[in-house]
């Protein structure tokens, strides 16, 4: 019986092993074939969480403290710090000074928009108009800060042309918060329209050019073709702008830190926080300024998606 | 004269203001850089033109006193490593999201997708904290990190672009026997070199350009980027405008032959960079 078995077994054995030997290898391929995308994810997920979501969750812990950055205590405060921000007036005001540079993001779209629809039609020298838009949104800030505060200096570039015209003015443009904010207002515009500008024109460029051509068979003009054929055509990229310039306006920096260093005025929210955190030491007050920001920020963006899906923005 | 050929004159009218007003404070900054500081002295006017065009004692003096030197190096240095980290994450990231079906995927995709939606100057009170740990702070590491760290753009680029390359291929390449990493290496990273141009152009001006992160991170006048070296003409060479402005002209320079020579695809780069 033993025998028998062990012989009928036999020819079953070598088999029977293999069954079950084999199914770990693929259990094990499995394992590894699950490991796979994590070896790949590692290093990218550590860096995200690292750099986007650990500061994210720190900077909400320390807004409700008073830690000053460097010391090893820290009091809870609670919502001390947010209160402090909504009612001392000054460090709320900054929030006016980007009333500035959103009127001139409104200016920058309209213009954005007009220069993309006029350089989209046959122009002489458009390819030369075009780079011309765009190039300043490649330059580097400082050197734009530099170059525009000799053009607003006294005597400057700016007093000069208007010198050629006979208007001879000794008015300080950055001398008071209003000329000064409007100058860096206008200096931004300089900077980014150029890239509104080649967004429009690149939504307008995926019109199909036959649209155009049946609409001027039938006799339609430059302002009807744009009100039905291309303001359809790109509202996206218009929604993707609006939400850029919100975001961007509340998160002003480099000009008029560059420029004024915040001085007359000029003071925006980031300024504001960045001189909080690191030359006052008040990391605490900082943070609860920085959350509210990513908050108004999240809220435009949520906003944006909800009028605007976003699978439409697709250019490209 | 019809209303047809008035129009197009004021439109052209228009093109020229614009192109004037881009062009003017630019030209006018390259003129200072010309002129000596005697002719500065003498209240020459911002649009006269300067008495030697040839004259490039400023340039010199930018680059021997205003360290530009170093600070083209340290920019360089940078540049390099965090365009090449850039690359290497993004493809990987897209890769793992695109091509494998794993658990928690759609999570991680959430991930980066809110990751996208945070402005980076917000969080840098507390960024600063966490680099500042690390013992990055006043390194290079500290931008190289961080511009490698916290870019989704790149990964939106790469995942757009690894959708268009069929998956046949790698199943072909896996039927040869190539394991996950080779297909990586030799099918899908060759393939995505589109994706990587547009990336190295749109990520080597930003970092370029980028003010905020060095000024933050790299106080010390030895790890100076072009941003910072710039930024620091303001005390020394207080009201010497011509040297500012040879200074501000040497920046530029490099930005003007990069977008003189790919201008194609800084347009295109761009576009899809903002819109994702």
């Amino acid at each position: 019986m033993a025998d028998t078995t062990r012989k009928a077994a036999r020819p079953v054995l070598p088999a029977a092993p293999a069954g079950p030997q084999r199914a770990p290898a693929p259990r094990g391929a499995r394992l590894s074939r699950r490991l796979t995308p994590w070896l790949f994810l590692i290093a990218p997920l550590a860096l995200l969480l690292t750099f986007t979501y650990a500061p994210i969750a720190n900077m909400v812990a320390y807004s409700f403290t008073d830690w000053d950055g460097v010391s090893p205590e820290l009091t809870y405060t609670g919502i001390g710090n947010y209160t402090e921000l909504l009612t001392r007036s000054e460090l709320f005001e900054v929030f006016f000074v980007s009333g500035y540079y959103l009127a001139a993001s409104v200016v920058q779209i309209v213009a954005a928009l007009y220069f993309a629809t006029v350089l989209s039609f046959d122009v002489r020298f458009r390819n030369f108009f075009k780079g011309v838009l765009f190039f300043p949104y490649l330059i580097n800030g400082v050197a734009i800060g530099f170059v525009f505060l000799y053009f607003f200096q006294d005597g400057g570039t700016l007093d000069s042309v208007l010198g050629l015209f006979g208007v001879e003015t000794d008015h300080a443009w950055l001398g008071t918060p209003f000329s000064a904010n409007t100058s860096l207002a206008g200096v931004s515009v300089w900077r980014h329209l150029g890239l509104n500008f080649v967004l429009f024109l690149g939504a307008i460029q995926s019109v199909p050019g036959e649209l155009y051509e049946a609409a001027e068979i039938d006799g339609a003009s430059r302002w009807q073709q744009f009100r039905h054929i291309i303001a359809p055509g790109i509202r996206p990229v218009l929604s993707l702008s609006v939400i850029l310039s919100v975001s961007g306006s509340l998160s002003v920096f480099e000009i008029p830190y560059i420029m004024t260093g915040g001085a007359t005025g000029t003071e925006t929210f980031v300024i504001q926080t960045v001189k909080l955190a690191f030359q006052f030491n008040k990391t605490g007050l900082a943070s609860a300024a920085a959350v509210v920001l990513l908050l108004i920020v999240l809220a435009v963006t949520w906003v944006q998606r909800r009028i605007v899906p976003d699978e439409k923005v697709d250019l490209v | 004269m019809t209303r047809r050929t008035v129009a197009r004159a004021l439109v052209h009218l228009s093109l020229v203001l614009a192109a004037l007003v881009v062009l003017l404070p630019l030209t006018v900054v390259f003129l200072t850089s010309l002129k000596s500081s005697g002719e500065m002295a003498n209240g020459s006017g911002a649009l006269t033109l300067p008495d030697d065009p040839l004259n490039l004692d400023n340039y010199v003096t930018a680059f021997r006193d205003g360290r530009m030197l170093s600070a083209f190096g340290n920019t360089a240095v940078i540049l390099v490593a965090a365009v090449g980290g850039t690359i290497l994450i993004g493809s990987m990231t897209a890769y793992a999201i695109d091509r494998f079906h794993f658990r928690f995927r759609k999570l991680v995709v959430a991930l980066f997708l809110l990751a996208a939606l945070v402005p980076g100057v917000t969080t840098q009170v507390a960024t600063f904290q966490i680099v500042n740990g690390f013992g990055m702070f006043d390194s290079l590491w500290a931008p190289i990190a961080l511009y490698m760290g916290t870019d989704i753009v790149s990964i939106y680029i790469f995942l757009q672009f690894i959708r268009s390359i069929p998956v046949s291929l790698d199943e072909a390449a896996r039927l040869d026997g190539a394991g996950a990493f080779t297909v990586y290496r030799k099918v899908i990273l060759p393939l995505l070199k589109p994706a990587i141009a547009t990336v190295v152009i749109v990520k080597g001006i930003t970092v370029y350009n980028d003010f905020y992160i060095p000024f933050l991170y790299m106080p010390s006048e030895d790890l100076g980027v072009i941003s910072t070296s710039l930024f620091r003409f303001k005390g020394p060479f207080g009201a010497h405008w011509e040297t500012i402005s040879a200074g501000a002209v040497l920046v530029i320079l490099p930005t003007l032959i990069v977008f003189l020579f790919l201008q194609r695809f800084l347009y295109n780069g761009f576009t899809r960079g903002a819109t994702k």
